[in-house]
């Protein structure tokens, strides 16, 4: 009886209760002293880490502090004049450019993974090459498909630097992006969705629509936000197929300059460094800002 | 099933499959628009001339490219000596050392990272770097020394998410295996697990050259830009892809060619460290 309630006493005794598992950080010292190499290489790898995280804190951090600093009405006004290097035509370019492009590449790259998803037989020959083609898009530095898109729209289909042959060549760049989500979005479907939907004598066509998409919308939502974070970014690719133009568009065959390409204007100008801090913030929060939505939508809606 | 339902089966199917062809067809009017402008225009300069040649004067009528190679290459080993040592020590920190509290912010602000526009690392680049590397070294600032740094850091959150992903996918019993034989941490990290997922790490340096030889418009702004072979890590360079950005906008003839013959050596280049980036990936699958 002594000795349970003894047990008893220990055992509720929790503060002094140690693990025995459980290192102190004088023990982890002790041992690191004796390790002199595991504890060069936790130096290692926690300074990496600070200088990693440091940096890249510093790149956002210098950008959005002087940036806010030189933000300004003035910028924003409707009209773009060598006086007031407005950046709104630009970001009324950018909006145009990136409907336009999503318009033609969202259909094609959805259908595509369809097919591939769907309609293709595993081990198909096709597939393959499309996997081949598709990852060796995604390879291509984006001046190689500016050069591509001057060649082919602009020289080639005489369209000369318009908004719309900037939109195809984006378009083109994107594709592989708005496949991959997509087609990881659809094989994400469980296949007893698909069998239910036959079972009950839905035809190919109607279980894709009604029952797959449907399913598989965040992810494609997914990949089309990270596709719009493409789209903005992207400067290399639109100066010689879109121009510098800076003038907000008024048809589909004028030339212009998104966001990116008037901050690259801007740069090799040299004149205007102020407008340059302040349309630098812009872009940055419109990019960084349009992939945490996407990143958000992706899990949002994955956990349900 | 009615007719018309079987009809439009039909034509759906054959709407995917055109769709699906369009990444095909994308990448042959790529390959055929670049190599018939652009091997033409290094047949009539010669070979030899173009890719040996170190004299860039295209008014003059001499287009050596070789500069813009070296260029290339320099500022490429630069971007992955600094970027890759730190990049996989990260990933490490972050499959293994990282506290998951810490986790939980790191990782997504890592993830969004990825996505910020090279313009603006080129804008960083230009009103940060250069004057700190004017004031630490003299010169003008901008060279290879300025680019690799530069490069180094836009490549670490692909290294970082690739090499990290890798760490993980090693199995628990490596890690495991030996602790039991006595290993440190540390020591079980960097002699069980990293040696495991080496071709998974190997994937993402290759992914980071690809983005690096690529990269456009940061080099611009930080490289210095000058045609010519550079005596020293502190020597502007010009790079490929800054070549065709400089000049494509007023070439004309011969000249403009020569540019587009600029990208075909730019696309070998991308094609070959793609082709490595697959075999590695599926050596690393099997």
């Amino acid at each position: 009886m002594e000795m349970v309630q003894s047990l008893n006493k220990t055992s509720f005794d929790k503060q002094n209760v140690q693990g025995i598992n459980k290192q102190t950080f004088a023990q982890k010292m002790k041992a690191y002293k004796k390790q002199p190499l595991s504890l060069f290489l936790l130096g290692l790898v926690v300074i990496s880490a600070v200088v990693t995280i440091g940096i890249l804190a510093f790149v956002i951090g210098y950008i959005v502090l002087n940036g806010v600093s030189n933000l300004s009405t003035d910028l924003f006004a409707w009209e773009y004049t060598t006086e007031n290097v407005s950046m709104l035509p630009a970001l009324l370019n950018t909006l145009y450019m990136t409907g336009l492009t999503l318009l033609l590449a969202v259909p094609v790259g959805i259908f595509s993974a369809i097919y591939l998803v769907e309609y293709a037989k595993r081990g198909n020959w096709l597939v393959n090459i499309i996997r081949v083609t598709t990852e060796t898009l995604q390879g291509i530095p984006s001046i190689v498909y500016g050069l591509f898109g001057y060649l082919m729209f602009c020289i080639g289909m005489n369209l000369g630097y318009t908004l719309f042959a900037g939109a195809i060549t984006l378009a083109i760049m994107v594709l592989p992006v708005i496949m991959r989500t997509t087609e990881e979005a659809l094989l994400a479907v469980p296949d007893s969705y698909r069998e239910g939907s036959f079972g009950l004598g839905a035809g190919r066509l109607r279980t894709v629509f009604r029952i797959v998409l449907p399913s598989a919308m965040p992810g494609i939502i997914a990949g089309v936000i990270l596709a719009i974070g493409r789209i903005v970014g992207e400067t290399a690719a639109l100066i010689f197929t879109a121009g510098t133009v800076a003038t907000a568009a008024t048809g589909l065959f004028d030339s212009t300059r998104t966001l990116a390409v008037h901050m690259y204007c801007l740069l090799s100008e040299g004149l205007y460094m102020e407008q340059a801090y302040a349309t630098a913030v812009v872009l940055l929060v419109l990019v960084l800002g349009i992939n945490a939505l996407s990143s958000y939508v992706a899990k949002k809606f994955t956990k349900n | 099933m009615s007719v018309k339902i079987k009809l439009s089966e039909q034509m759906m199917h054959i709407i995917f499959f055109i769709s699906a062809c369009v990444s095909i067809l994308a990448v042959v009017l790529i390959c055929y628009f670049i190599f018939v402008s652009g091997v033409p225009a290094i047949l009539e300069i010669t070979p030899k001339a173009f890719l040996g040649g170190t004299l860039w004067k295209p008014l003059e009528g001499f287009f050596g490219i070789l500069p813009m190679i070296m260029g290339s290459i320099y500022v490429t080993t630069g971007g992955v000596i600094v970027g890759v040592p730190i990049g996989i020590l990260c990933a490490i920190f972050m499959a293994r050392f990282c506290p998951e509290k810490l986790y939980k912010i790191l990782k997504p602000a890592i993830e969004l990272l990825a996505g910020v526009p090279s313009i603006v690392y080129g804008f960083f680049g230009l009103v940060v770097l250069v004057p700190m590397m004017r004031n630490l070294f003299g010169g003008s600032g901008k060279g290879i020394l300025t680019a690799s740094v530069m490069l180094g850091i836009m490549i670490l959150p692909t290294i970082i998410g690739v090499a990290e992903s890798a760490i993980r996918a090693v199995p628990e019993s490596y890690y495991e295996g030996a602790l039991g034989l006595g290993a440190t941490h540390e020591r079980a990290v960097f002699f069980a697990v990293l040696p495991a997922a080496k071709s998974g790490v190997l994937a993402g340096v290759i992914l980071g050259i690809g983005r690096v030889i690529g990269e456009t418009m940061a080099v611009v702004m930080v490289a210095g830009n000058q045609p010519v072979l550079p005596n020293s890590i502190f020597g502007g360079v010009r790079t490929l892809t800054s070549n065709i950005v400089l000049e494509m906008g007023y070439a004309s003839g011969l000249h403009k060619d020569a540019l587009i013959a600029t990208a075909v050596v730019l696309f070998v280049f991308i094609l070959v460290i793609n082709l490595s980036f697959s075999a590695i990936k599926n050596r690393g699958r099997n």
